[in-house]
């Protein structure tokens, strides 16, 4: 029943939000929509920190089980001060980045290759299938074999995690490519490179964009994989690290930092996200791009 | 009335697909289709659905080839796509990714044409269709008439020589086909632009055509040919409320055997 309530009432929201903008809202209706939300989740986040500060030591659960927020800023300063965190930041965020534009361009390619080649997709798909279904990161041990403790593995393991959901939403974009659409521009005598270019492309990119999406948080994932199994920088190393020394905090500071860079690789495809899929309608009801 | 010149012809035109599974027999869609439509034409093409209709369309556009007989565009043989065919469906198939007026383009962006002057082109295509001030908007941003009045400024864009129009009003409601009806017969009586319309609307076609042939199903081919000889071509909504409009729409009622139809 509830579910039903919310979904009636979405898009009545929306229509409302659309056609009074800017109009100052009668009895704060409309103020409690767009600040209230934000300052709540605020407030949860200062309630839990809190509790995690105090709760714990009351309990008697010991500091290098779970360490106190106050552990955790100190601990944080003196990775900075002798641990030369930002090194370990800088290498674990640019290989993500890396992995990621690497993985997602060969994934957008083979997706769209296959798409085109319906026979070889037909041919491929079972072990395509296979590979996506196999635990990509436990790949990693085996690259280290062969390539050594240097940053290939790592690498590799990042690709194939973000290759795989941005190669089947292509897929299946070029799956669901509206045959009149592309008639038309066959109608109009346009070449193959021209159609696939002014048709197939853009119709593929609400789907791109969703696999990137997706590939942007898989990326950070699998480099920290590859950090922890093999390495002596990045993040997942200090995770490694930090283990062996009984160091907990050190564990929940390299795992904060991991988050922080997987948040923001999100935020960047969805801001790239909003401004390329503007024509869509439902982008009215999306947080709004800076105009 | 109608010029002296034929712009499209077909010669015993038959097309079938290989049956569904091994060693079914050839479906044939339609067989035996032979008329010809003249320069400033409008003929109309009624029949049941799945009678082929839309075979017809993708024949004449060059989009698919006939299995038998031949396509003729101005005397030559049609072999594939064309740019001097316009068509139209009764989806709009504009890009949602593109404003009206880069819709518009799109056709234009097959040759090799300045920017400039296709910009040029477009804009005086939306101006005929009367769409100038929504130029800028994207397809979701105007409403379902003013869609298929853009579609059919992209299609005129190219200046074709013959325009198909597959079910253009279909999907809209009543009133809006209405209105439509009377932009569209406006613009191409104005323009003297040579049409063939598929249609289920039976009073649709009399409404807008110079003649109409009646098709019938399995396989499709024609049955009837009428002349409908009424004036008003360009004004659809005066030339129903005529006696002898309704008289074509009731005989082509019994021609189709409508009454008798239980299926759908």
């Amino acid at each position: 029943m509830t579910t039903v309530d919310t979904a009636m009432s979405k898009p009545a929201d929306r229509t409302a939000a659309l056609q009074r903008p800017a109009l100052a809202p009668s009895g704060g209706g409309l103020w409690r929509r767009s600040y209230g939300a934000p300052l709540a989740s605020i407030a949860v986040a200062v309630v839990v920190l809190i509790a995690w500060q105090y709760l714990p030591p009351m309990l008697g659960v010991p500091k290098y089980i779970i360490p106190r927020v106050s552990d955790l800023c100190l601990e944080m300063v003196r990775l900075w001060n002798h641990e030369n965190l930002l090194r370990h930041f800088i290498s674990t965020a640019s290989m993500s980045v890396l992995g990621f534009v690497l993985g997602g361009l060969l994934g957008a390619v083979f997706g769209y290759a296959l798409g085109l080649l319906p026979t070889w997709e037909k041919v491929l798909s079972p072990y395509i299938l296979a590979l996506q279904i196999a635990p990509k990161v436990a790949f990693a041990p085996l690259f280290i074999l062969w390539f050594g403790y240097n940053a290939w593995p790592k690498l590799i393991v990042t690709i194939l995690v973000v290759f795989f959901p941005i190669l089947v939403n292509v897929l299946q974009a070029m799956r669901i490519m509206d045959r009149d659409l592309v008639n038309l521009a066959r109608a109009y005598n346009m070449s193959k490179t021209k159609i696939f270019i002014k048709v197939m492309l853009p119709f593929s990119m609400p789907n791109l964009l969703a696999g990137l999406r997706i590939g942007a948080t898989l990326a950070v994932i699998g480099i920290t994989v590859g950090e922890l199994v093999g390495g002596e920088i990045g993040l997942g190393y200090l995770i490694s690290f930090g283990q062996g020394q009984a160091n907990t905090a050190m564990v929940f500071d390299a795992i904060g930092l991991l988050t922080v860079i997987g948040i923001v690789m999100y935020w960047a495809v969805t801001a790239v996200e909003s401004r390329v899929l503007h024509y869509l309608p439902k982008a009215a009801g999306a947080p709004p791009a800076k105009p | 009335m109608l010029g002296t010149s034929t712009v499209l012809e077909l010669r015993d035109v038959a097309r079938r697909f290989p049956g569904r599974s091994a060693g079914a027999p050839p479906f044939t869609a339609v067989r035996n289709l032979s008329f010809h439509v003249g320069e400033g034409e409008f003929v109309s093409v009624v029949g049941p659905s799945g009678c082929g209709k839309s075979t017809l369309l993708n024949l004449i556009a060059g989009l698919d080839r006939p299995s038998e007989g031949t396509v003729y565009l101005h005397g030559a043989e049609v072999t594939g796509p064309n740019s001097s065919v316009g068509f139209m469906l009764q989806k709009d198939l504009l890009l949602p990714w593109r404003t009206v007026l880069h819709n518009v383009e799109f056709g234009l962006e097959a040759r090799d044409m300045p920017a400039a002057e296709r910009r040029e082109r477009a804009l005086a295509e939306l101006k005929r269709c009367r769409l100038t001030e929504f130029a800028d908007r994207y397809p979701y941003q105007i409403s379902g008439g003013q869609r298929q009045r853009a579609a059919l400024a992209r299609t005129l864009a190219i200046s074709p020589d013959v325009v198909l129009l597959d079910e253009p009003f279909s999907a809209l409601d009543a009133q809006t086909k209405l209105v439509l009806q009377k932009s569209f017969a406006e613009t191409i009586a104005g323009s003297n632009l040579t049409t063939l319309l598929i249609t289920h609307d039976l009073s649709e076609a009399v409404a807008m055509s110079d003649r109409i042939l009646v098709m019938s199903d399995g396989p499709g081919r024609i049955v009837e040919e009428i002349d409908v000889g009424l004036p008003d071509r360009d004004n659809p909504i005066a030339r129903v409320s005529r006696p002898r409009a309704s008289e074509i729409v009731k005989h082509l009622f019994d021609a189709l055997h409508l009454g008798e139809r239980a299926d759908a």
